[in-house]
């Protein structure tokens, strides 16, 4: 099978940039071009399961977020990613894929949950990992990893208990591995280790 | 000449051995902790082990797994507590009859663990009284029954009517939370 290339979208539809990457293709998409071309990606180019939908906070960058898929072709084992700015970067929003892909149903769900990228048109976008009232995008740039103190969103076992969804202690954290050297030598520290909740931050 | 008993004739008086209260009602409830898994992660899977027969907590009392609140004495809570998680675990928790008691397995349980994150609860402490807290990531079989045993204890020495008092619904402390600090 031939494998696809950059040239063979390119020449169907002009609009596609090719994107950097260090595995298989990747295409930009503008977002209001983003249904027709995957419905043609379906239903032509054989690329008939969507194995993966999210997204990327790019910060300080305008466009902010940018909406990722991953397409597969069963029949050629290919992989496809297409990337689309969302072109608002206070209420992001890209079309939904829920009308060709019943996959797309769940991972854009969970892309609005974590990111906050509205997808017009999708029949049923209520959080998936979250619950309905937790006000944040926690995957966004400008979310602690800590998280947020909010109230528990049961409020009477929140009154009972007396118990808050707290930001995480995070003693010097976040803990990560230097990666190189043996493994007993690398496990995740924390960058800073001299303080922690109960020991202030030194200040020079 | 009379022969006069003053000992204790148990020809007379039948099989009577006299005790305390606590001593026996607090042995039945060593003996016969049903636990009910509260698996929420990998440490189910240990927990498993430590039903299964390899490790047999049956052997000290934990006779059988019960998967449902009202008819277990102990919860075993195995994993990490999310927040979307706490209501549920808490409410679980109330279903329970008294006397009942908390086991905390493993790190996630125990104090959020590796989680320190904007989802999970940094420790089940927070919305139930924990008795035994287990460390491990996930423990082995023999650390859970090492800790069941510990709770054996703890109850054996507990008071028997400490759950006949009654209980103030809405104080926190009442509640249960905060009962052994």
């Amino acid at each position: 099978m031939a494998e696809i290339d950059f040239a063979l979208l390119k020449e169907r539809f002009d609009y596609l940039t090719e994107r950097e990457s260090a595995d298989h293709l990747a295409v930009n998409c503008p977002s209001e071009k983003l249904v027709e071309f995957c419905t043609v990606l379906r239903d032509e180019f054989g690329f008939d399961m969507l194995v993966d939908v999210t997204a990327v906070d790019w910060d300080a960058r305008s466009p902010r977020f940018t909406g990722i898929y991953h397409f597969l072709s069963t029949s050629k084992h290919e992989y496809l990613r297409v990337a689309a700015d969302c072109p608002d970067d206070i209420n992001p929003a890209l079309p939904t894929l829920c009308g060709l892909y019943a996959a797309a149903n769940w991972h854009e769900r969970e892309t609005f949950d974590l990111m906050g990228i509205r997808y017009e048109g999708h029949p049923n976008l209520r959080r998936i990992l979250m619950w309905d009232a937790y006000p944040y995008h926690p995957l966004r740039k400008d979310f602690p990893l800590a998280g947020i103190e909010v109230p528990l969103p049961a409020a009477d076992v929140a009154e009972q208990t007396k118990a808050s969804v707290i930001a995480a202690p995070m003693m010097g954290g976040p803990f990560v591995s230097s990666g190189d050297g043996p493994m007993s030598q690398t496990e995740p520290r924390a960058r800073d280790e001299s303080w922690t909740e109960t020991k202030e931050k030194p200040t020079d | 000449m009379d022969q006069k008993t003053v000992a204790y004739d148990s020809k007379v008086e039948g099989d009577v051995i006299v005790t305390q209260a606590d001593a026996v009602i607090n042995w039945i409830r060593k003996n016969s902790v049903w636990p009910m898994p509260m698996g929420l992660a990998c440490c189910a899977i240990e927990l498993m082990a430590a039903g299964g027969s390899r490790f047999d907590m049956a052997r000290f009392g934990m006779e059988v797994m019960r998967f449902s609140p009202r008819q277990a004495d102990c919860m075993i809570v195995a994993g990490t507590v999310t927040y979307k998680m706490a209501e549920v675990v808490r409410r679980i928790y109330e279903q329970m009859a008294d006397p009942k008691w908390v086991v905390a397995m493993g790190a996630c349980a125990s104090t959020g663990g590796m989680y320190r994150s904007y989802a999970t609860m940094q420790g089940v402490d927070r919305i139930v009284p924990v008795d035994v807290y287990v460390s491990g990531c996930p423990p082995r079989p023999e650390a859970l029954l090492d800790a069941m045993i510990k709770l054996q204890d703890k109850i054996g020495r507990e008071s028997a009517l400490k759950n006949l008092t009654a209980r103030k619904a809405a104080a926190p402390e009442a509640a249960g939370v905060g009962r052994d600090s």
